[in-house]
């Protein structure tokens, strides 16, 4: 068992502090992504489509951009 | 594929898809590897266990000044180039860099109260740290209660090259002032001041986390790529309506 001696609190505070900020971050940043790939499937599901996607599109039936 | 042509958003994405899971596991190997020797360095013959905050502490620092770097490089792109992807990479790097340099001030203040006897005092090295986190604050607070992308990048830019000048005073403050925090140890002219038992697991540590701050930054872009899709495709909804 590693000793962290009289100031452990101190120490373990430390690396929790720190685990619960990364954590924090990680999760904030996946939640994020879950929520725009789901609004971006819905407005896909929809039909809208962004102005270069459109011309994209024209261009994949022959017609001219 | 061209350097330049991941300049463009959706190979950015296709790129980022693809590299994210492998950054993301040598992420958590180094961080795991780092850990275990961070478990078996020896204690420092003034500081003690105590030492076993710097493995947080310092990186932490070290992050939190380079994901300034990271957003000043940006504003030049945004203001030289005005490309968008370099407003995604500044505007993602904010709160990541904010994070870090949150970390390094209070794991600083929780080693500095049983080694100084005190959370806090106002000297140089502290006081532009403390600089820095307030001034991610600002820059946090310009890029979300900014409803229009465009509008704001130009601010955050002249932001993140105004807050620039600080990060060169956070790395000498300890040699310009006289102050209560520690010279340079790791990078300083004579070479390290640390023994290799306890400087291989810091810089294993700072490797961990200079991984995780690169994740957690392409995750990010990503987002905000896909953040501002959403808003183009809602604005061609309105127009349609």
């Amino acid at each position: 068992m590693m000793s962290l001696g009289p100031h452990a609190n101190f120490i373990i505070a430390s690396y929790a502090l720190t685990a619960l900020v990364v954590i924090a971050l990680i999760g904030w940043i996946v939640a994020d992504y879950a929520a725009q790939r789901r609004v971006l499937g819905d407005l896909e599901r929809r039909g809208v489509t962004r102005r270069s996607q459109r011309g994209k599109d024209n261009r994949a039936l022959g017609d001219t951009p | 594929m061209a350097v330049i042509d991941l300049a463009n958003p959706t190979r950015f994405l296709t790129l980022v898809d693809r590299v994210l899971p492998w950054l993301a596991g040598a992420t958590a190997l180094v961080f795991a590897y780092g850990l275990y020797r961070v478990a078996g360095a020896p204690d420092d013959y003034q500081q003690g266990a105590t030492v076993k905050i710097m493995f947080l502490h310092v990186p932490g620092a070290w992050l939190g000044m380079m994901g300034w770097g990271v957003m000043t490089v940006a504003a030049l792109g945004t203001l030289v180039w005005r490309h968008p992807l370099a407003d995604v990479a500044g505007k993602a790097a904010a709160p990541i860099g904010a994070a870090f340099t949150f970390i390094c001030l209070v794991t600083g203040s929780l080693w500095g109260r049983p080694m100084w006897g005190t959370y806090w005092v106002w000297d140089a090295r502290l006081t532009s740290v403390l600089v820095l986190f307030l001034l991610y604050l600002g820059m946090l607070a310009l890029y979300w209660t900014a409803e229009d992308p465009n509008r704001s990048s130009r601010a955050a830019a002249i932001l993140a090259l105004v807050g620039a000048v600080n990060i060169p005073i956070i790395k000498f403050s300890v040699d310009w002032w006289n102050t209560l925090h520690q010279p340079a140890s790791v990078v300083r002219m004579g070479g390290t001041a640390i023994d290799t038992s306890i400087l291989v697991p810091l810089l294993i540590m700072a490797l961990a986390f200079t991984l995780l701050f690169f994740t957690l930054h392409f995750a990010a872009m990503r987002n905000e790529i896909l953040r501002r899709r959403v808003r183009s495709m809602r604005m061609m909804q309105a127009q349609h309506a």
